[in-house]
């Protein structure tokens, strides 16, 4: 049966806190979970303030403070700082998005920082994505073509091209499916919206002549229909895209290719 | 610890290459259950205190009868095909799961024969 509480040694305790307002300024808290593979005990949420007069506007600038200047120990993915990268997404606040695009000032009262939920934990915020990017290697993300390559390049009209937007954007920043219930309890077999939006760019694509098999190798009980159009996926995406309306597509095309 | 590959596990045994009949069977019985369920309502409420000879003179009119059947087929397949999902959804130790799947199987047919014996000995007592 699905889990609904956690285990006995997953369960989140109260942990030390690192520092004290000190001094004129904008206080800001944050609690932050941490947990370590190395010393057997339980996560536990740490407490930090930081004077956002003296930190940038991000979630991802207080954490960096505090890596830099109150805990070394702290650990968490980042790489680009402006969105683009996918590293450091989190759930802050209650909700999957990018430390980097995410305002201190848009949280109200202490900031929550966890890892994506539902992940194996690595340490502190830092999930364990090996499955879900094994996932996205199973759709086989690249151009498939039998056609010979032509000598300079595979064409595309611009009208084509525009029915890629709102697809290629995706960084698989992996929010989106750690927000969908269906991806928490069957992930095992479940593609998730992120890898499905994949999915669905590449069968979408003017110059993929493998459109067929690909929606042969999604259409599948727990692949692809394990969706049930729950829409988390839409809210989180920091980018703001919508996978849910993708994967709809995708099913839309299973319909469409035997009616 | 796992020597097996992550890809390995993700391709797993492959693709059913089924599920859009399931998913399209889903949304055909919604449509008919719309239309039926509101047929449902119209005839209760016509046949609010009626007595049961009038009742049975009602369901004798085949268009009554073969609309109720319909109903009865189309709200128990849409029921099976729904609680299948559940099951597959929430059950994961793979005994349990085909011993629900079998029981919700039984459970829509046995509630599905009983409905239509039912009409059927109304529409020709």
């Amino acid at each position: 049966m699905v889990q609904l509480t956690l285990p006995k040694n997953s369960k989140v305790t109260r942990g030390k806190t690192w520092n004290k307002p000190s001094g004129k300024g904008n206080w800001k808290e944050f609690r932050i979970y941490r947990w370590t593979p190395d010393d057997g005990k339980n996560p536990h949420l740490d407490t930090y303030w930081i004077n956002t007069d003296e930190c940038g506007p991000m979630v991802l600038d207080a954490l960096i403070k505090i890596k830099n200047e109150i805990d070394q120990t702290l650990t968490f993915r980042r790489s680009c700082r402006e969105g683009i990268c996918g590293s450091c997404s989190m759930n802050i606040d209650g909700t999957n998005t990018l430390a980097c695009l995410k305002a201190i000032s848009d949280v109200s009262g202490a900031v929550k920082i966890y890892p994506l939920p539902h992940m194996d934990v690595v340490r502190d915020l830092v999930p364990d994505l090996t499955h879900f990017y094994a996932q996205h290697r199973s759709i086989e993300p690249w151009l498939k073509t039998d056609t010979p390559t032509p000598p300079t390049e595979w064409k595309q009209s611009r009208d084509d091209r525009e029915v890629l937007d709102g697809l290629y954007e995706c960084i698989l920043c992996a929010c989106c499916s750690t927000s969908c219930p269906s991806y928490w309890w069957n992930s095992d077999r479940y593609l998730g919206p992120a890898i499905l939006l994949q999915a669905y760019r590449w069968v979408n694509d003017s110059r993929d002549e493998a459109t067929g098999e690909r929606l042969d190798n999604l259409e599948d009980p727990f692949r692809l229909y394990r969706c049930h159009t729950i829409l988390n996926c839409t809210r989180a995406c920091p980018k703001g895209l919508n996978p849910a309306k993708a994967i709809a597509e995708l099913k839309k095309l299973m319909v469409e290719r035997r009616v | 610890m796992s020597m097996r590959t992550p890809l390995k596990n993700v391709r797993h045994l492959g693709s059913a290459k089924e599920g859009a009949d399931h998913f399209w069977l889903q949304r055909v019985t919604a449509v008919a259950n719309l239309v039926l369920g509101l047929f449902l309502v119209w005839l209760i409420a016509s046949l609010a205190g009626a007595d049961y000879e009038t009742v049975k003179a009602t369901l004798a009119n085949p268009i009554n009868a073969i609309l109720l059947l319909m109903l009865v087929i189309s709200s128990t397949i849409h029921m099976r095909l729904g609680m299948q999902v559940v099951i597959e959804d929430y059950v994961h130790q793979e005994s349990s799961k085909i011993l629900l799947l079998l029981l919700n199987n039984f459970f829509a047919i046995l509630v599905g024969a009983a409905c239509v014996w039912a009409i059927l000995k109304l529409s020709f007592a």
